[in-house]
């Protein structure tokens, strides 16, 4: 029996059961209301107090076993499993139909377990953060093991290609160790970064003033979403079209100025990345922008401040929190960006100040260790992990940054 | 009186003032000329993408005569002359035994049929530069097109097969499937876990530090870069609780803890338009708090949260980076039977199709983001319709 058929049984079985319950329980209670006899609460509410009782038992049962299971303790049988998870079921079921009398409170009692449900659920997200913090930071302590993390954040060279044969066991002196310098790397993403953020900060900047300050009402309600298509076509077409149009087109325009440029050139996948993250600068700066107070505006124009002048003068420094504060979040998604950078950018870490030249991103070489065919537990896969664990910091950082510089906005404003 | 009091009177010829009425043109142009860029690019983006891919709609067919000799369930080169095994596709070469064994009274007779052609025949008809087709097939396939002999039709094989190693039997179906898997998979996990969250944080949780962290933590997720996601299906799903590698379960829970924060978002918004004195009435009337969500609130916020879901789904959609960690850029022929198998899905079909060297790909490749995009923008439109048609002011 394999664990899909496992899960195909359960619910093949619960399902029905569930509903049986319901309808018993339900038709028991409301037998009871007669005449004179009245129940505390609607006679469905007992039916769901029955599937509780029927299903948390089950649930529990099963995944007791599952995480026994999990850490390798203890192994039952398929059928064996399914006959005990359904007997702890019935048994909460009959344990609930004998529960069922008109002064029973079965609305408090499901209301309960309701309220129990939705906190579980708002738990999972924080669940989430644990589980991406612990899978960076447990793999990543494991690469340091190997390459001191001081190595790591200062090497100038990447050269783990001799890290599978340590991997094997098969490292002599004749072998180099394997180099894990992750600087050219960081250079590399800040280099991409610092282009996107050329192109998408006074493009969406100026989008925003035009939208907010000067545009009609129904030429912004068309205009908005028209910049919004952009944030929504995938990261995949974007590389696409950055790899197979506009980075022949660089190669292309730089030869005829005499420049030579490589195909996998930082300019072509950090220019498309910086129209990416347009609708992200402007929507935002569109927001705080309108958010200034109509009193500023007015008072500046009674003193005689053309509308240029009040802008640049007024509205732009009181929205100026709120826009750093999408600018940091632009930021963080340009650092993080993979697709694009996976397609155009290039392999080859290259510590250089030429945008022309190719270089690489922490994003394309986390993608780079874990889709190719090395163990999982060779350095340079581990090396993902490591790399995963600076994009996490830097990322957070940035956001608690931009959540505090908003702060401060709102404090002054309301 | 002096000139400087005299252009003072006469405001409109102060070169001052008039400097400034310039800068304030400039300015307005400055806002005007960046959305004209935005736009602009959009524009040339689709025009480039869709000139790209319409070409992969056409596929080249040339007229063979084709004997099914009793060779040919051998060796199906012998099923054409042989000067023609380099122009006919080698994918549909491959399904002549599985035809002949199939239909055995077809053996021994011979017809003329229209078969599928090379990519690189198909690109040299197609006057794509790169095409690869060698100069001596190239006269041959001159020599076709002088006697009729080649035409090109609409390529349904696109829409119905998987990847193929052969360009010009590479199609989507098999990347669709995965998508759809991987997509309800998605759903079925972040919707109601989604709305559970918001409902519990705005209609039931208490304003304490608890609370506040969850607040925090959603905010702090959904800035988290989408790879990150990727690692932590790799290392919590895949190598902790041993679902398959590759298969649109893994898949599907990875995408769905991404769309968690966003479907959580969009539903606390709608929730909390839904005014305060339509829960009043219901509590007035003696419902609990589950009743009046449940039977008031709820399907009050319901466009609004339909429409969150259906923008979080639209973006899980179009992600790639977690997928591809997660190992769904695999080769993948067929498509899917179960969600524990190996799957692909759409934007992973069309990362690897761009990496193919063959030139028959590009345009497999931007057909393929053709339909992605297709789907992703009626998917947005609906959203937008639905939001704009249920919107109700209280």
């Amino acid at each position: 029996m394999t664990t899909a058929d496992l899960f195909l049984w359960f619910f093949a079985g619960l399902i029905p059961l569930a509903a049986m319950a319901f309808w018993l329980a339900r038709g028991r209670a409301m037998a009871i209301e007669t005449g004179d006899v009245r129940l505390h609460s609607r006679p469905g509410f007992y039916g769901w107090f029955s599937v509780i009782w029927l299903a948390l038992p089950a649930i529990a049962v099963s995944f007791a076993f599952s995480v026994l299971h999990m850490f390798g303790l203890f192994t039952v049988p398929g059928p064996m499993l399914l006959a005990a998870t359904f007997a702890a079921g019935g048994a909460g079921l009959w344990f609930s139909l004998g529960q069922i009398k008109a002064e029973f409170r079965a609305r408090q009692a499901v209301e309960k377990v309701m309220r129990g449900l939705l906190l579980t659920a708002a738990t999972i997200s924080i669940l989430t953060t644990i589980g991406i913090v612990l899978s960076v930071i447990f793999e990543s302590i494991r690469f340091f093991k190997v390459i001191p993390i001081w190595d790591f954040i200062t090497g100038t060279q990447w050269q783990p290609d001799t890290a599978f044969l340590i991997g094997a066991g098969r490292a002599d002196e004749h072998v180099a160790p394997p180099l894990f310098g992750s600087v050219p790397i960081f250079a590399g993403t800040f280099m991409i970064t610092l282009i996107a953020m050329l192109v998408a900060v006074p493009v969406g900047l100026f989008s925003a003033i035009y939208m907010s300050e000067y545009a009609s009402h129904k030429a912004r309600g068309r205009l908005k979403p028209m910049l919004e298509i952009l944030a929504g076509i995938p990261t995949v077409v974007y590389g696409f079209f950055a790899a197979i149009t506009v980075s022949p087109m660089i190669v292309e325009i730089a030869h005829s100025f005499g420049y030579e440029a490589a195909y996998t050139n930082a300019l072509a996948p950090g220019l498309i990345m910086g129209i990416m993250i347009i609708p992200f600068m402007s929507s935002l700066s569109d927001d705080v922008i309108r958010a200034v107070p109509e009193s500023l505006r007015d008072g500046a124009l009674a003193l005689g401040t053309t509308k240029a002048e009040t802008i640049r003068h007024i509205v732009l420094p009181a929205a100026f929190p709120g826009i750093v504060s999408a600018f940091l979040l632009a930021v963080s998604r340009a650092i993080g960006e993979t697709m694009i950078v996976v397609m155009a950018a290039g392999l080859r870490p290259n510590l250089t100040m030429n945008p022309l030249e190719g270089m690489t991103t922490v994003t394309v070489k986390i993608v780079e260790a874990l889709t190719g065919d090395q163990e999982f537990d060779s350095a340079f896969t581990l090396s993902a992990f490591a790399l995963g664990l600076v994009l996490l910091i830097a990322t957070l950082i940035l956001n608690i940054i931009s959540t505090i510089v908003v702060r401060k906005f709102r404090q002054r404003y309301e | 009186m002096n000139k400087e009091a005299n252009n003072f009177l006469h405001q409109g010829a102060n070169p001052r003032k008039r400097k400034r009425e310039r800068a304030d043109t400039r300015f307005r142009w400055y806002g005007l000329i960046a959305l004209g860029l935005a736009l602009s690019f959009l524009v040339f983006f689709f025009v480039d993408i869709i000139g790209q891919a319409l070409p992969a709609f056409k596929q080249t067919e040339v007229l063979v005569s084709v004997n099914y000799t009793e060779e040919a369930k051998s060796n199906y080169n012998r099923a054409v002359e042989h000067k023609l095994t380099h122009i006919v596709s080698r994918a549909w070469l491959r399904t002549i035994p599985a035809y002949l064994e199939a239909h055995p009274e077809a053996v021994g007779t011979s017809h003329d049929e229209w078969v599928p052609a090379d990519s690189r025949v198909d690109q040299y008809v197609k006057k794509h530069e790169g095409h690869g087709l060698k100069s001596k097939y190239q006269k041959e396939v001159d020599a076709l097109q002088q006697e009729g002999k080649v035409r090109s039709s609409f390529n349904i094989a696109f829409f119905e097969t998987g990847d193929s190693k052969m360009p010009e039997n590479a199609g989507i179906l098999a990347a669709a499937v995965g998508s759809v898997f991987t997509l309800l998979i998605t759903m079925l996990v972040a919707v109601p876990i989604g709305v559970m969250t918001a409902i519990y944080l705005e209609e039931f949780a208490t304003d304490n530090r608890f609370t506040r962290l969850i607040e925090v933590n959603i905010n702090n997720l959904a800035a988290i870069p989408s790879i990150l996601y990727g690692l932590l299906g790799l290392a919590i799903f895949i190598s902790f609780m041993g679902v398959p590698r590759s298969s649109a379960l893994a898949g599907g829970l990875t995408l769905a803890l991404m769309t968690l924060p966003l479907i959580i978002i969009a539903t606390r918004a709608a929730l909390r338009a839904v005014p305060e004195s339509i829960r009043e009435a219901a509590y007035g009337l003696g419902a609990s708090s589950l009743q009046t969500v449940w039977h008031h609130v709820l399907p009050l916020a319901m466009p609004g949260i339909l429409t969150g879901s259906i923008i979080g789904l639209a973006q899980a959609m179009g992600e790639t980076a977690p997928l591809i960690i997660v190992g769904m850029m695999a080769y993948i022929p067929e498509p899917p039977s179960s969600i524990l198998e190996a799957t692909t899905v759409l934007p992973a079909q069309v990362y690897t199709w761009s990496t193919e060297s063959m030139h028959g790909y590009i345009e497999r490749t931007a057909a393929g983001i053709l339909v992605l995009l297709t789907v992703l923008l009626s998917l947005n439109a609906m959203a937008v319709r639905l939001r704009n048609r249920s919107e109700k002011t209280w």
